[in-house]
């Protein structure tokens, strides 16, 4: 190799490395002088886990019913005491089930409990005491609780008049643990999971939008006509948006544990490679969803449909997946954010398991090689 | 004179959304599989659980107890272990969501009338889920407790609950997904349409064409309004179709009651997404600002979790979200039957949003001008 070949090879390699840093600044800048950017990676950000912090709680708290005694005895005024006591219900009482039945349709309580006329005499008989629950079906979830709630402050109430003249210890004692979160806090698991739907937000809703405006505007055309490789094109367009995702991650997980008082037992080193790990494919989602659609409507619609709501909804960060029909479970599968939620969450609570989180890096970068495969050929086939 | 205008320009407005074959796709194929997917997925529901057992007990009551939860609906599969190291690993790998550690004097414990402990992990990591699978596991062991010899003995006096669902007897999941789901996707639609009519022409240098044009601003606001509705009226119109004939959830009320209210919800997200595009410069501007407003008007809903669970200060911010009382009317009306006055009462909270919304954006709109 001759002198001047190699002070070539030198000369292209510090010019293809200028080429690199003058696509990143260009990026940065724009990021940086559109509001709407700041907005999604910071503002956005903040509300979702504010919201996610104090606004949606799956927590169990005083949800109003209407308490039916139809007759008042001391019996009957002991149950609705213990009615009253309970920390899952709000209790408004009448002696007579339609005081609250339009309330039930109108939504104003979410179920009516009734302690029959005949409930004093039952009850002191042995003849099978019967307390009814009306439930107001329309909201599932909340019907579902009040009718177990229901149901958990009658036995606890019965097995307290029975200890009163028994006394004995139950047969069988088990003992709960609940690791990680023994506290029970949804938001524990919430804010954690926040932090995937905001990277999937800054990952591939903000770039699909920023690439598509440029095929949109005929600027990506321009950018491909000077000397730029379509490596330098696509790492120009990828680092500042990398470094963007992993900024308001940043942001996040300093909020979540300042503010919101979410435990972190595991390593940052963990925190970040999973992150990391997950901007491959949100990126490389982004890529793809521009390249194939060169339009800011299109490419905004699929971003929100392909990538926010299942992030949001087929990741397990609200919904259990195992209980999902089987062939939504195999869509769950090609979900990115599926393994940053589980691992996030186990960061955050339980640390590091470093055998799940290499498990699931190594699935992300999969499907993150699948999308930017996939963008490539895309880009090519288009620009030929 | 004046209609002839209109008319050109809604035209105009509804081919710059659907002209676009893509366009056309997106508008209609994704919202279609969204409703499919998402009345299937999102369940709080917990179904098809894996449990791990690590059992030292040798007698009866300890096969008794595994053999209950294997046949209970909720649980799918029962792993076996012989250590305590694979029961943890298991649930802090995620493999199972609960764990059962029964110790070597269960059965005898239980036959001499002692207290036979059993106990119970659960991964709070997944606090929502396990707290359900606990509540299971707490039904079967008081079940099996209650055959005990101890138990037999001082049966007390078990107080019966009989539970009765209103309005959705047997509590199918989809008949509360369904109507919840017509209002947030028409919700997403009509405001990301909306916000991109006005924002794509002043990108594209457009709209001031439109301004110089002989149409007077509120003309302009009406054409921008009526193409978005009729796309919102559209899809509403197949939800409608579908939640009726596909997913079968009973329409107890009446239709005319729902469009009627429909217009006004319509009116008031349009509102909304004419005042984001009115306020911004590019359309991803619109898109992103659209989006500022959709994920936490969904979350304060009512949707996810009841509007009287949140922090008292919160819910007073709700009451500017038009799909907290279009929801109480899709719900009401296909489930409930509810009566036309509690129809008006959260349609009137709509009307106003419309007018406030659509009253910034003209007032916005002439501020551009001059």
């Amino acid at each position: 190799m001759t002198a001047s070949a190699s002070s070539a090879a030198t000369e292209s390699r510090r010019a293809s490395a200028r080429r690199l840093v003058a696509l990143m600044r260009k990026e940065s800048l724009q990021i940086i002088r559109d509001p709407s950017s700041i907005l999604i990676a910071f503002v956005l950000p903040a509300v979702l886990l504010f919201l996610f912090g104090y606004g949606v709680s799956l927590d169990t708290v005083q949800t109003r019913v209407g308490l039916v005694i139809e007759t008042q005895t001391p019996l009957t005024q002991d149950l609705a005491a213990s009615f009253q006591a309970s920390r899952y219900f709000d209790v408004a009482i009448a002696r007579d089930r339609r005081a609250f039945e339009e309330d039930l349709v109108l939504g104003r309580v979410r179920g009516i409990i009734i302690v029959p006329a005949t409930f004093t005499t039952d009850f002191a008989g042995q003849k099978n005491p019967t307390i009814q629950v009306i439930v107001d079906g329309s909201d599932t979830n909340t019907a579902n609780f009040v009718q177990n709630y229901a149901q958990a402050t009658v036995a606890n109430w019965a097995a307290m008049r029975g200890a009163e003249t028994a006394a004995r210890p139950p047969p069988i004692n088990a003992e709960y643990r609940f690791w990680f979160n023994p506290e029970l806090k949804s938001r524990n698991f919430l804010v954690p999971g926040s932090v995937a739907i905001v990277m999937t937000l800054v990952g591939t809703l903000l770039t699909s939008l920023v690439v598509a405006r440029e095929w949109e505007r005929g600027t990506m055309e321009a950018i491909m006509a000077t000397p730029v490789s379509a490596a330098e094109l696509l790492a120009g367009k990828i680092v500042p948006y990398f470094l963007l995702g992993l900024t308001s991650m940043t942001l996040c997980v300093i909020i979540a544990i300042l503010l919101f008082g979410v435990p972190f037992r595991g390593s940052l080193l963990a925190l970040y490679a999973l992150s990391a790990a997950f901007l491959v494919p949100a990126l490389g989602q982004g890529m793809l969803i521009s390249a194939a659609t060169k339009n800011q409507f299109l490419a905004s619609q699929v971003a929100l449909m392909s990538g926010f709501l299942p992030a949001f909804l087929l990741s397990g960060f609200l919904f259990e997946i195992s209980s999902m029909p089987t062939v939504i479970q195999w869509i769950t599968l090609a979900v990115p954010a599926r393994y940053l939620i589980q691992s996030l969450q186990t960061v955050f609570l339980a640390g590091d398991i470093w055998p799940m989180f290499l498990r699931d890096i190594a699935i992300m970068l999969l499907i993150g090689a699948i999308f930017f495969l996939l963008a490539a050929r895309s880009t090519r086939k288009r620009i030929a | 004179m004046w209609w002839t205008r209109l008319k050109a320009l809604i035209i105009k407005e509804l081919l710059a959304v659907l002209r676009d074959p893509k366009g056309r796709m997106v508008l209609i194929g994704p919202p279609i599989l969204q409703l499919l997917v998402f009345s299937y997925a999102a369940t709080l529901e917990v179904r098809n659980v894996d449990v791990m057992v690590l059992n030292r007990d040798a007698g009866r009551w300890g096969y008794e107890l595994i053999q209950r939860i294997g046949g209970a609906p909720t649980f799918r599969k029962i792993e076996y272990t012989q250590s305590v190291e694979a029961l943890h690993d298991a649930i802090n790998r995620q493999r199972v969501i609960a764990a059962l550690h029964i110790g070597p004097t269960f059965s005898r414990d239980i036959e001499a009338g002692q207290p036979a402990n059993v106990q119970i992990i659960l991964d709070g990591r997944r606090s929502n889920a396990s707290q359900i699978v606990g509540g299971y596991l707490t039904q079967i062991i008081a079940n099996l407790a209650a055959e005990t010899p101890a138990g037999r003995q001082g049966a007390p006096a078990g107080v019966g609950v009989v539970a009765r669902n209103w309005f959705n007897p047997n509590l199918i999941y989809q008949w509360f997904m369904v109507p919840n789901l017509v209002a947030s996707i028409a919700l997403l639609i009509g405001l990301v349409v909306t916000a991109l009519s006005v924002a794509r022409e002043r990108e594209l240098g457009t709209f001031d064409q439109l301004m110089v044009s002989p149409l007077r601003t509120h003309e302009i606001l009406i054409g921008k309004l009526t193409a978005p509705m009729l796309i919102g009226l559209f899809h509403i119109t197949i939800y409608i179709l579908a939640a009726v004939f596909f997913f079968k959830v009973p329409l107890r009320g009446s239709l005319v009651l729902l469009y009627g209210s429909a217009i006004f919800y319509l009116a008031s997200v349009v509102g909304l997404g004419l005042f984001i595009s009115s306020l911004s410069k590019t359309q991803q501007q619109a898109i992103l600002g659209a989006f500022l407003f959709v994920v936490p008007a969904t979350l304060l809903s009512g949707f996810a979790t009841p509007i009287e669970n949140m922090p008292d200060w919160l819910q007073p911010v709700t009451l500017i979200n038009p799909l907290r009382y279009f929801l109480v009317i899709v719900k009401g009306v296909f489930l409930k039957d509810i009566p036309l006055s509690e129809v008006a009462r959260n349609t009137l909270p709509l009307a106003l949003i419309a007018l406030v919304t659509l009253s910034a954006a003209a007032w916005l709109f002439r501020r551009r001008l001059e």
